[in-house]
């Protein structure tokens, strides 16, 4: 980097910068970040395979209870009275009685374990005996995941779409308005279900899907911004001196909106974690063979008639946990980058 | 020296505001004046003065994290200790306000009468009926033509000027004893201007009430008030009888803020600034020299010709009705030639298409018709491409600096744009040194190169602006009302530095203001338009000795000549 070496210092507090000391005095939104930074550390580790690698591993009882509630009561099996009278030989009249010999010499070749299960978990367990802690992480991963890939998609979509709206109006504008009111005029769920039913199952389909039909908010925000900011002198100013367009807009405009798409995009987020759990939980969303919040959801339905609550407890306390905090966390972030709020500028 | 009792009395009042974090900015820091009743007095100052919280903190209509100490005695009582219920009742009826901008001070949604009749209701305790006929005589009053018509309009039907004088309706409802006006003219055209002042004066004479009259245009002040206290960074600098002010400033700061503003009389080549004018003070003090004020040069008359503008003509197509289309006619037929050095003033009130005729020319808007033939070749003809090369040559400053920078560009990356578009110079680092160099021009030192502009003041960032400009080396500069918002004394600082690179580098301006004084100092000819059109066109000099037009003279007429003695 040419320039004198003094150029970095004298470098003042930018609009980001600033930006960042206002948050740092907002105590909520302090406490939010560091929810939301502990989440994404346990997502990166999950992700890695360091922790909740083999969720999928059966290592406790069938609905196995959480530790702090001590082992299921032993089940009253039936019990079938002992029978009195003697005890009989039954080799005589059993076929296969010469066999049980060789039977148990073949099966000695073979090394079979019993591993212990566990009779409680710190969560508890599945019907299947799965581990729900490790369930619930590895259900993190997926849904969050699934929730900010999609909040991007649809901010990429939203903001490009808005930004050629917002510019360039005439023509243009009305085709994208066009496309807007029809994507709008179309119930949401519906148009999610439409999509899920074309796409069929999976992650990146859940993401597509949201990312598809999420973006329209974003594209009205963004298409007024910019309605707003192409008629201000300094996009005017950058027109005189000859910047071209694609400069004007993205180079001048898009920073000085960037608030406003930030703080859309991490409602977005939120909004898609809980659109994914409701696909999820209506059999829409991701695959059987993995684990969200939603499918932990779907599967504790039928496991609280049963009285097992700790399934739904566990994926309703993660993502209570997070969603609360990045809500909050992008509230604290809008107040801090409100240009608004900085006097006259 | 003031006859009649004290009807309001401010006593060492101070204004503070918290600003979070255990930080406090103290806006008005021990203001002591008395204001008589059945009298003007007016409060002047420049912008950050804390002339308008002052006024504000009487009634408590500052925002919540204001703090206030000191005395407002009101007919003997302190405003300060009041509580709200007797805030309240005092509020509207015995002292009103009239803001400055009449367009967003009246509720859109209301008719003009509802808003009228809504405090003869309240605080006079009229009937529905008195009311509205009490409101009638109201607008009769404050000049409005066929008032019964008028009390059913919606704000958005009226001009400005009409709205000023429904607000003032509004204030006068309840006859207060204090009227406060705040810039209630600062909104409006020159012209304008004129008519509300002269109401102002008219009522204050008719209903014995008095007025306080905040106000930054000294001029203005000098034409309306008794009594003037002028206001600097929250204090008093010096108050007194108006005569006494104009004729015999005693504080160094009246007396450069009454000589940095361009007068009508008289062409200096250079304005005071307040700073040269504190320093020579103290260098005459010291029994030094004394202050220079030489005449303008006159400018030799064959420079060649640099921009020559034939029948320019900017039409917009309003819709009407479904289908239809109407032709509004924005600039039409506008000549002229712009030697090389020389400037052309362009006035006219808001309207008048002036702005239009600026953005035309760089081609902003793309024009109906017209020629604008630059070094030969006509600019309204030309490719995308060679047009981007014109960009160059043609450069433009617009009015709010506030709004015309980038606000999340650093200054040396503003600067550093325009020569990266255009290839001036061939490295980053050659481009650095060069926007440095034009900063140093500018007169703003290198520090500002890291700077955001939200860190400058409104004169800094119009130097930016400027800079900006020069980057790229014009020839011509189109400067749309580039000093309107900025206060006097800084006015004067840019004034003199467009005068300076002038001379040093042979620029063209075209200088569009409303403000016939600044646009008789810079200009060697002057345009006046009027509703698109060119109304008269003559060097600067000889528009002011002899306009031929009615509207010019109106124009020259309305313009504040500040305090003049009754002969």
């Amino acid at each position: 980097m040419p320039g004198p070496p003094d150029d970095a210092a004298q470098r003042s507090e930018g609009v980001w910068h600033a930006a960042w000391r206002r948050y740092k005095s907002d105590r909520v939104g302090m406490v939010s970040l560091v929810i939301v930074i502990a989440f994404l550390l346990l997502i990166a580790a999950a992700a890695l395979g360091l922790v909740a690698k083999d969720w999928q591993k059966e290592v406790g009882v069938p609905n196995a209870p959480p530790t702090f509630m001590g082992p299921a009561a032993a089940q009253a099996v039936g019990a079938i009275e002992a029978p009195k009278g003697p005890n009989v030989d039954l080799s005589d009249i059993d076929p296969l009685a010469p066999r049980y010999k060789e039977w148990d010499e073949r099966a000695k070749q073979y090394q079979t374990t019993e591993t212990a299960k566990a009779e409680t978990l710190p969560l508890g367990a599945d019907r299947l005996g799965r581990d729900v802690l490790a369930k619930a992480v590895k259900g993190t991963e997926i849904s969050v995941f699934v929730g900010v890939v999609a909040a991007v998609v649809a901010t990429l979509i939203g903001t490009g779409l808005g930004a050629f709206g917002g510019f360039f109006g005439g023509k243009i504008g009305d085709f994208l308005e066009w496309l807007y009111n029809v994507f709008e005029s179309i119930p949401g769920i519906l148009l999610i279900f439409a999509f899920a039913a074309v796409f069929g199952r999976g992650i990146w389909t859940v993401v597509l899907i949201l990312g598809l039909t999420g973006w329209t908010g974003m594209y009205r925000q963004v298409r007024a911004e910019f309605i707003k900011h192409a008629g201000r002198e300094y996009v005017r100013s950058a027109e005189a001196i000859g910047a071209s367009r694609l400069s004007r807009m993205f180079r001048h405009i898009l920073p000085n909106v960037s608030h406003v798409v930030l703080v859309r995009m991490s409602l977005l987020v939120v909004g898609f974690i809980k659109a994914e759990v409701i696909l999820s939980y209506l059999g829409l969303g991701v695959p059987v063979d993995q684990v969200s919040w939603g499918t932990m959801l779907a599967e504790a339905q039928s496991e609280l008639i049963l009285g097992h609550w700790w399934q739904l407890a566990a994926a309703t306390l993660f993502m209570a946990a997070f969603v609360t905090a990045f809500s909050l966390m992008a509230d604290a972030a809008r107040d801090a980058l409100d240009p608004k709020l900085r006097g006259a500028e | 020296m003031m006859a009649g009792p004290m009807l309001l009395s401010i006593q060492d009042l101070k204004v503070s505001f918290r600003m979070g974090q255990g930080r406090r900015a103290d806006a008005v820091k021990g203001v002591s004046f008395d204001v008589p009743a059945n009298t003007t007095v007016a409060l002047v100052g420049e912008s950050g003065s804390g002339k308008s919280v002052t006024a504000m903190s009487m009634l408590n209509l500052l925002p919540d994290n204001a703090e206030r100490s000191g005395r407002v005695l009101w007919q003997g009582k302190d405003l300060l200790q009041a509580s709200m219920p007797e805030l309240q009742a005092l509020r509207g009826k015995d002292i009103a306000c009239v803001f400055q901008d009449p367009m967003t001070s009246l509720n859109p949604v209301f008719t003009v009468g509802a808003q009228v009749v809504e405090p003869l209701m309240k605080h006079m305790k009229l009937g529905r009926k008195e009311a509205w006929a009490r409101a009638e005589a109201l607008l009769a009053e404050v000049g409005i033509p066929e008032p019964k018509r008028r009390l059913g309009s919606y704000p958005h039907e009226m001009s400005g000027g009409q709205q000023q004088r429904v607000m003032i309706a509004m204030a006068l409802a309840c006859e207060p004893r204090l009227l406060i006006a705040d810039e209630p003219t600062t909104a409006l055209d020159v012209t304008i201007q004129r008519q509300i002042i002269e109401l102002l004066a008219r009522l204050q004479d008719k209903h014995h009430m008095s007025v306080l009259f905040i106000s930054h245009d000294l001029g203005l002040v000098g034409e309306i008030a008794r009594h003037v206290v002028v206001m600097r960074h929250g204090v008093v600098r010096e108050q007194g009888p108006v005569a006494q002010l104009f004729e015999a400033p005693k504080d160094d700061y009246t007396r450069a803020l009454l000589a940095c503003r361009p007068s009508l009389e008289g062409n200096p080549a250079r304005l005071m600034v307040i700073d040269d004018h504190l320093e020579a003070q103290r260098v005459a003090a010291a029994g030094g020299a004394k202050v220079m004020r030489a005449e303008a040069s006159v400018k030799s008359g064959d420079a060649p010709v640099v921009l020559q503008v034939r029948s320019l003509a900017k039409s917009f197509w309003l819709k009407q009705g479904l289908f239809g289309k109407r032709e509004f006619k924005a600039v039409q037929n506008v000549n002229f030639e712009l030697k090389r050095g020389h400037t052309l003033g362009v006035v006219g009130e808001s309207g008048s298409g002036k702005t239009t005729m600026g953005l035309t020319l760089l081609r902003l808007h793309e024009p109906t018709g017209g020629e604008v033939i630059f070094d030969g070749q006509n600019l309204l003809e030309l490719s995308d491409r060679e047009r981007q090369l014109m960009r160059r040559r043609i450069q433009i400053v617009f009015q709010n600096p506030y709004a015309s920078l980038n606000p999340r560009f650093t200054i040396g990356q503003t600067l550093v744009e325009p020569m990266t578009i255009h290839h001036i110079g061939k490295d980053l680092a050659e481009r650095e040194q060069r926007a440095r160099t034009l900063l140093e021009k500018v007169g703003l030192d290198g520090r500002a190169f890291g700077k955001y502009p939200h860190e400058f003041s409104g004169g800094q960032r119009q130097r930016v602006a400027i800079a900006r400009c020069l980057t790229l080396n014009p020839e011509v500069l189109v400067l749309d009302e580039a000093v309107s918002a900025l206060d006097v004394s800084v006015q004067a600082q840019v004034l003199n530095l467009l005068k300076d690179l002038q001379d040093e580098l042979g620029l063209a301006y075209v200088f569009i203001s409303h403000d016939l004084a600044v646009v008789r100092f810079i200009s060697d000819e002057v345009l006046v338009m009027k509703d698109g059109v060119v109304v008269e066109q003559a060097s600067a000099a000889q528009i002011l000795a002899a306009p031929r037009e009615e509207y010019t003279k109106r124009l020259l007429a309305a313009i504040p000549r500040g305090y003049r003695p009754a002969v």
